[in-house]
């Protein structure tokens, strides 16, 4: 009896053992079958990690082949929270010289994965990436990761026409032209750099490897090797580039120079500049409220974005209006008394005892604002407005460096549609030496003289060397007008009595047009006044005056006399474009 | 004393023996399998150390298989005191091993008394009960708790060895309701169980370590930071569930070679095992310890005497307590006991333990048959 008890015991336990048996496999039908698919992904993903491989971006040339930028490689430091120990904070803080307190707020700040990385820290120097990565091992789920950036081997110089490369900002991450592009990537964020982004990005590659749950590379399984970005040619030529950043020497102001068959831009000033490389390394609060509150704005792209009266150099749209109208030829004299007079105002010549009998060329030459004056008035307002439009001032040039300001040309229709008044006599005087409601922008005013200079044909300005020009309009004027009108520009220059004396240069024939432009409306003799009401300086400038490879146009602010001022930054910049390749290259050499 | 004679061989119990090697040898290959370091020359050699430690089991099983059981009954007072003794000296000047004191070192090797003091115990308290009469009362069970589970039972909560502690406590309940317990003591621990619950949880949380703690908080909610504490756990059911229905195959599987897994070797092989060869493996290792437990009970049924019933219902039961709770753990379904899963985790004493519990459980059912003796 007592063994039949207990063989009713054993299988009672039997039971027991057995349904804890099958409570075990019903678990496991559960894991494993049920959900087997979900934690084999699981798995995986616990053991392949997907690393962004950089492409190599496209370097950026001038017209000359001499390289622009580099390819820096830019180093993070990140770690995976999942691997991390939370005890080993203060060390970890330590060891990338940060706060405690900054780095568990990155570590637990993150709404990722706790397997997916952090960025610490950014920006660091090879001296400690080499110290991180010594001390690696013992901080589980730290790493190093490297990402390209640009070194600018011209810093400031070029700086508005070049651009710069960013962090991609919340607005492009969504954006669907940059969906290949891995999220902590840096792209183009202005100018060349930019507008091409896409051409000299290449395509990021991967790498698939498995790595053990410290994250240490166990081996590679798959990998697509990035592909480097496009090259890119720019037209600008460092050379000229260099030498006018130099001329400028920090002054407020813009050239652009353009080579006047094609439209393709040599030379891109915008002054004060920046260096692009501040950005590429990561921008930090100080260095950017720096930049952004400086007064002189070294981030305005004064080129296309600032306007200014162009004061004489207008003077020759209205040679050539004058001319092609007919109200003038070349043997039209004016006698210039130092003014007019006009009801009860007055209009000065900047010369106060006056030019005498004067004809068109010297009227250039000499800039004699009471000639023009009378050219005006034969011309009219309208007449004016249909011959500078034909050479693009008052419209945009469409060169793609961003928002471009049009300038302003008034016309009678103008003058009533904005200013709801008619138009008046005096204010054709005013604008008719370049002051008044007349505003262009540098760009417009190099494309300007580039017409001039080529004949004719407007052509938008172009940033890459050999691309097709692109011809806006031509101006429809005779070669014997233009003809007349250069030889009194090479005057301007080269004549004992020329305003743009300055620029003559032993190198080349440059012809060119100085231009003052008021900046208060009375004026006055420049040195008296204080810096910011003192004279915008122009100088407008093509060379050779034979076959012209250049044409530019500067611009300094507050500059004074455009003669003084400007000439000599043209001056320099087309001495430096006219040297042969051989000694351009020497000099690049030289400054790096 | 020792006899190894035609009828011991004739009567062998074959199966048990054949299923604790099986098990041996697969988790052999599975320490193999979860050691090996992907991407490096030289592998771990501890798959090698586990071989060695079989072949020292086995001999240790065919000694203890060699002699009668009835030797056992008549050392185990002073095998008793030595194992308590030993404990003690673990105690004072242990080795620390993961944040807990377990171990002896003695010259070279090291190996930790509280994985022989659980078959010394075992001999022990079927050596007491089997002079008891059934059903025990609730007076005769005291008396049998404070002689001689008391005192080890507090040292192995204080080295800690808390997995051993309650291994301890259950063998000895189930022990004695393999011997009989009467109603009244039944319904006696019952009720004493449920009053003393509330303090006896408490005084059990407060005394807890931190790491204990924390194991209970991740099995009650493994989600709450899957870096931390509940790790392990859903690293274990990572492992298990990626394994699918085949499994990814022998030395395919990723989540103990990559570290992923902690403890890959030891309380955690299952999953390691479960991960390569699917379902459809671990059902058929799931049978073998399903085979090796009810063998026992089935020994325990069929023991010629009183002691060697006890005996062979405590091993098993001991057997059964290791493989519910360490594979429950593994499944996420049981807290994260610092526990083996017998025959398969690494460590050599265990092994070593293992099969000469297996090997007195073939003694008994060998010599069940008390007219040959």
């Amino acid at each position: 009896m007592l063994t039949e008890k207990n063989g009713e015991k054993v299988r009672l336990i039997g039971y027991v053992i057995i349904a804890g048996f099958l409570i075990l496999l019903i678990r496991l039908w559960q894991l494993q079958v049920l959900q087997g698919a979900e934690y084999r992904k699981v798995s995986e993903s616990n053991r392949l990690r997907v690393i962004g491989v950089p492409a190599p971006r496209g370097i950026i040339f001038d017209r000359n082949g001499i390289p622009l930028v580099k390819n820096i490689p830019y180093f993070c430091a990140s770690l995976i929270p999942g691997e991390f120990d939370e005890h080993l904070v203060a060390g970890l803080a330590q060891l990338l010289g940060m706060k405690e307190e900054e780095v568990e707020e990155k570590i637990t700040g993150t709404r990722e994965s706790p397997f997916s990385p952090v960025r610490l820290k950014e920006g660091l120097t090879f001296k400690e990436v080499n110290y991180i990565e010594a001390r690696r091992s013992d901080f589980p789920g730290l790493m190093i990761e490297i990402e390209a950036s640009r070194g600018y081997l011209f810093g400031k110089t070029g700086a508005h026409l070049i651009g710069y490369l960013g962090r991609m900002t919340p607005a492009q991450a969504k954006n669907p032209e940059f969906r290949d592009v891995p999220p902590d990537a840096f792209i183009g964020q202005w100018g060349v750099e930019k507008l091409y982004d896409k051409w000299l990005r290449g395509t990021a590659g991967q790498k698939v490897i498995e790595v053990d749950a410290l994250g240490r590379e166990i081996r590679l399984l798959k990998e697509n090797p990035p592909v480097k970005g496009s090259d890119l040619t720019l037209s600008l030529d460092i050379a000229l580039e260099s030498a006018a950043e130099k001329a400028f020497d920090g002054r407020p102001g813009a050239l652009v120079a353009m080579q006047p068959d094609t439209g393709e831009i040599l030379g891109y000033v915008s002054s004060p500049s920046f260096d692009p490389n501040m950005f590429a390394k990561g921008i930090n609060r100080d260095e950017w409220e720096s930049l952004s509150g400086d007064k002189n704005l070294p981030m305005l792209n004064r080129a296309i974005q600032s306007q200014y009266p162009p004061g004489s150099t207008f003077k020759i749209v209205m040679a050539i209006a004058g001319l092609e109208a007919g109200v003038i030829d070349g043997q039209t004299k004016v006698d210039c008394k130092g003014g007019i007079s006009f009801g009860k105002w007055h209009f000065g010549c900047w010369r106060k005892g006056g030019h005498g009998l004067v004809s068109l060329h010297r009227a250039l030459v000499e800039s004699c604002d009471v000639y023009f004056y009378e050219v005006g008035k034969r011309l009219g307002i309208d007449r004016i407005y249909d011959y500078a439009t034909r050479f693009g001032l008052g419209r945009p040039t469409g060169i793609p460096l961003g928002a471009e300001r049009k300038g302003l040309i008034p016309n009678t229709r103008w003058k009533l549609e904005a200013r709801k008044a008619p138009w008046y006599l005096g204010e054709t005087f005013v604008n008719s030496i370049g002051q008044g409601y007349v505003s262009a922008t540098p760009v417009q005013m190099a494309e300007m003289m580039s017409a001039v200079a080529n004949g004719g044909s407007v052509y938008r300005p172009l940033l890459l060397k050999g691309s097709k020009p692109v011809l806006l309009r031509n101006a429809g004027v005779k070669p014997s007008t233009l003809d007349e009108v250069k030889a009194a520009l090479k005057g301007v220059v080269n004549e004992p009595s020329g305003t743009g004396w300055v620029a003559k240069s032993g190198v080349t024939t440059i012809g060119g047009k100085t231009g003052t432009a008021q900046v208060v409306g009375i004026r006055k003799e420049s040195k008296y006044l204080s810096e910011k009401h003192r004279d915008h300086a122009w100088f407008v400038a093509f060379a050779p005056v034979e076959k012209p490879d250049i044409a530019m146009s500067v611009l300094v602010e507050h500059g004074g006399h455009g003669g003084s001022t400007a000439a000599p930054i043209a001056k320099k910049a087309i001495e430096a474009y006219m040297l042969p390749l051989e000694k351009k290259k020497e000099l690049i050499d030289v400054q790096n | 004393m020792f006899r190894i004679d035609r009828r011991t061989l004739q009567n062998f119990d074959w199966v048990t023996f054949t299923t604790v090697l099986a098990i041996s040898v697969i988790g052999i290959m599975t320490v193999f399998s979860a050691t090996r370091q992907p991407g490096v020359e030289a592998q771990s050699p501890l798959f090698i150390k586990q071989a060695v430690w079989l072949v020292i089991g086995l001999l240790g099983l065919v000694v203890f298989v060699s002699f009668d059981y009835i030797w056992l009954s008549r050392i185990s007072l002073p095998a008793y005191i030595t194992g308590v003794v030993l404990l003690a000296v673990v105690l004072v000047m242990g080795k620390t091993g993961m944040g807990a004191q377990r171990w002896i070192s003695l010259g070279p090797i090291a190996f930790q008394p509280s994985e022989f003091f659980k078959l010394i115990f075992i001999v022990m308290l079927s050596q007491y009960l089997s002079f008891l009469r059934s059903p025990v009362n609730i007076g005769m069970l005291l008396k049998a708790f404070f002689i001689i589970v008391f005192l080890p039972f507090v040292m192995l909560v204080k080295q800690p060895d808390l997995g051993t502690a309650i291994v301890v406590l259950i063998i000895f309940f189930s022990m004695m309701l393999a011997k009989g317990l009467g109603r009244k003591a039944v319904a006696m621990i019952v009720l004493i169980g449920l009053v003393s619950l509330p303090f006896l949880g408490n005084i059990m949380w407060t005394g807890l370590k931190d790491y204990q703690k924390n194991r209970l908080i991740a099995f009650i909610d493994p989600q709450a930071d899957p870096s931390g504490i509940g790790y392990h756990i859903n690293q274990s059911k990572v492992a298990v569930g990626s394994g699918e229905f085949f499994g990814k195959g022998f030395l395919h599987g990723t989540q103990g070679p990559f570290r992923f897994l902690p403890e890959r070797h030891t309380d955690f092989i299952f999953a390691v095992f479960a991960e390569e060869w699917g379902f459809f493996g671990s059902v058929c290792l799931l049978s073998l310890y399903l085979m090796l437990i009810l063998r026992g009970l089935d020994t325990f049924r069929k023991a010629k005497d009183d002691f060697g019933r006890m005996l062979a219902a405590g091993i098993t039961f001991m057997f059964c307590t290791y493989f519910f709770v360490n594979v429950g753990m593994t499944l996420g379904i049981m807290p994260v006991v610092g526990i083996p899963l017998p025959f398969m985790s690494y460590g050599g004493t265990a092994l070593l333990s293992n099969f000469i519990s297996a090997g007195v459980l073939i003694n008994i059912r060998t010599r069940r048959f008390s007219l040959f003796y």
